[in-house]
């Protein structure tokens, strides 16, 4: 017994040092003063101040942080929608189809739908001439398709876990449909809402590979612009751009467990 | 449940009540919306795209906008379409050994780091499904920190780790076990890695799901009825945990099939995956159609029966 936990231990221990280790570098190197990457020159901001002052990645960042927030409010309503359908409306016709096509985005290899989105404007804009060309809009429309299936399961085991007694109780008190969504349903499911709304802003900020398909030549989002910078070799702007981006996710996710952890006591002590 | 008689009477006309309640919503055109609206659109920008895909798989490849050429040529004078089926591109992808390697190697890519990162996962899973409180919540957030830090990044920081004077070389000469540089950027090592470390948070979050329910009980009889901690974990935590395992590898095996980025940054030009092949057809040689061949072949032979496999096994709980 205590042999097993020692390996045990070990083991798991070597593996979380393999993912911070990657994580850790980054974050000391883009306080590197040398333009070497790899050759440690002392301490500095210099690498920050490159960073905003670099034009590219500066426009790049604003068109990706708008393209995720309005992404992920489009994946929102219909991944809600799409959830709420499969797990509250009974049967109805096409169920199947629907929570099929649903989950399927989530395993689906980026590059086959990049390529099939892409194919879908070309002909749309040779038939009915719309989307005229391809830009922000074709790259909104990709990422709400693939964002809205993550937010549907998340609202769907939400939903599927919930007690239905509550919502059962406003109908037999008269509650019309749409008053019964909004004032009981969507309260109690909220959490899964801004979980699936944080999800999909992520996702379709860190998207490359259906992004580059589906953009047109002017528009390049953020991982297209890092990629092209990373492809010719290591650039410490980039190592800032990085520790940025983990210090923002870092502190979303403590906030995120002490809330947690908040709701967890107050259930013990109830 | 009814001690009282009356009890089953109020519950039928609850009942009843419920019933007409949902035929009336039936008629409800709140109702057809909340279901027709992301049915619709998964439709045009999910479902109709792969129609697309597979119809220009038929194309020939043109130099024209777009670069494919039509399947119906209409004859105005006749008033009749013409469709022209071109199966040059499947017959390419069978005759060019290069695509059939492309998909094997990709498979044997994927079912190496899908097995390697269940073996890394699952101690770390067990670790975190084992500890208490707080310890639990931090352990929970290392995994999933990274999980929601972007993905093209941290392929990145593995680029300057594998460099030729990067910090794994350097250390490894600082500790003596190797005279000079050794080139691990740009070969098959770098890319396992890469895939082992970018999908290890798929791994362990199903994983965790299902070892945090296990009935540790089990566990304790085994060992009490004399089994080994090998074998009470090969008899019982292994096949109790199927369910997580199983998710788990579907969530980094489909996946890593069609990785592009990985590859792309830290293989070699040797390194072969038909992720990337799809890319260079269609960005580099254009040819539109070749590359909706490689995808469409790409669905049926390996996302399709897979995901079919997904329902047969019918876990939805544990994604």
């Amino acid at each position: 017994m205590q042999r097993r936990s020692y390996f045990l231990n070990i083991s798991a221990t070597l593996g979380f040092i393999f993912l911070y280790i990657p994580i850790i570098s980054l974050i000391i190197y883009s306080f590197n003063k040398s333009k070497l990457v790899t050759v440690w020159g002392g301490w500095s901001w210099q690498w920050y101040v490159e960073l905003f002052k670099n034009d590219q990645i500066m426009d790049a960042a604003m068109l990706s942080i708008k393209i995720a927030f309005i992404s992920a409010c489009l994946a929102v309503v219909l991944g809600t929608m799409a959830g709420f359908a499969l797990t509250r409306m009974g049967r109805f016709r096409g169920k199947m189809l629907l929570s099929g096509w649903i989950s399927a985005p989530l395993v689906m290899p980026e590059v086959i739908t990049g390529l099939s989105l892409l194919l879908l404007f070309v002909a749309m804009e040779s038939m009915f001439g719309w989307p005229a060309g391809r830009g922000t809009l074709t790259i909104i429309i990709a990422h709400t398709t693939f964002c809205m299936a993550y937010v549907a399961v998340i609202v769907q085991s939400r939903l599927s876990d919930m007690d239905e007694s509550l919502e059962e109780a406003a109908m037999d008190l008269g509650a019309k449909p749409s008053t019964l969504f909004f004032l009981v349903t969507l309260p109690l499911i909220a959490p899964a809402i801004i979980s699936g709304w944080l999800l999909s802003f992520t996702l379709s900020l860190d998207d490359l590979v259906i992004a580059s398909f589906v953009a047109g030549p002017g528009d390049s989002t953020l991982p297209m612009v890092i990629f092209s910078k990373v492809r010719l070799g290591i650039t410490p702007e980039i190592n800032a751009l990085a520790t940025l981006m983990i210090a923002v996710v870092a502190v979303g996710v403590v906030v995120a467990m002490l809330q947690l952890r908040r709701t967890e006591k107050s259930r013990v002590e109830e | 449940m009814s001690k009282l008689p009356g009890y089953a009477l109020v519950g039928r006309i609850l009942a009843r009540r419920n019933l007409t309640f949902n035929r009336f919503a039936a008629f409800n055109p709140g109702r057809k919306a909340v279901i027709s609206i992301p049915f619709f659109w998964l439709a045009v920008f999910f479902f109709i795209p792969f129609l697309v895909v597979f119809k220009i798989s038929f194309s020939e490849s043109d130099i024209a906008i777009p670069p494919y050429t039509s399947l119906f040529t209409w004859d105005a004078d006749e008033a009749y379409a013409t469709l022209t089926l071109y199966l040059g591109n499947y017959a390419y992808l069978i005759e060019d050994s290069f695509y059939l390697d492309a998909y094997l190697s990709s498979i044997k890519i994927a079912a190496i780091s899908t097995i390697i990162t269940l073996i890394v996962g699952f101690p770390m899973a067990y670790l975190i499904a084992r500890s208490q409180g707080s310890k639990r919540l931090i352990l929970l957030s290392l995994v999933i920190l990274p999980f929601w830090t972007s993905f093209l990044l941290r392929v990145y920081a593995w680029m300057a780790l594998l460099k030729k004077n990067g910090v794994v070389n350097d250390m490894l000469m600082a500790l003596g076990m190797i005279d000079e540089p050794v080139r691990m950027l740009q070969t098959d090592f770098a890319v396992y890695v890469g895939i082992v470390y970018t999908y290890l948070p798929f791994m362990i979050l199903p994983l965790y799901a299902v070892l945090e329910k296990m009935d540790l009980t089990l566990i304790e009889a085994a060992e009490d009825l004399g089994c080994h901690p090998i074998q009470s974990f090969f008899l019982v935590t292994v096949p109790l945990a199927m369910p997580g395992i199983v998710a788990g590898c579907l969530l980094v095996f489909i996946p890593v099939v069609g990785e592009y980025v990985i590859p792309a940054l830290l293989g070699g030009s040797d390194t072969l995956m038909i992720g990337r092949v799809l890319w260079d057809e269609f960005s580099l040689n254009r040819n539109w159609p070749m590359a909706s061949a490689v995808a469409i072949v790409m669905l049926v032979v390996l996302v399709l029966p897979i995901m079919f496999l997904r329902n047969r096994v019918g876990n939805k709980e544990s994604i």
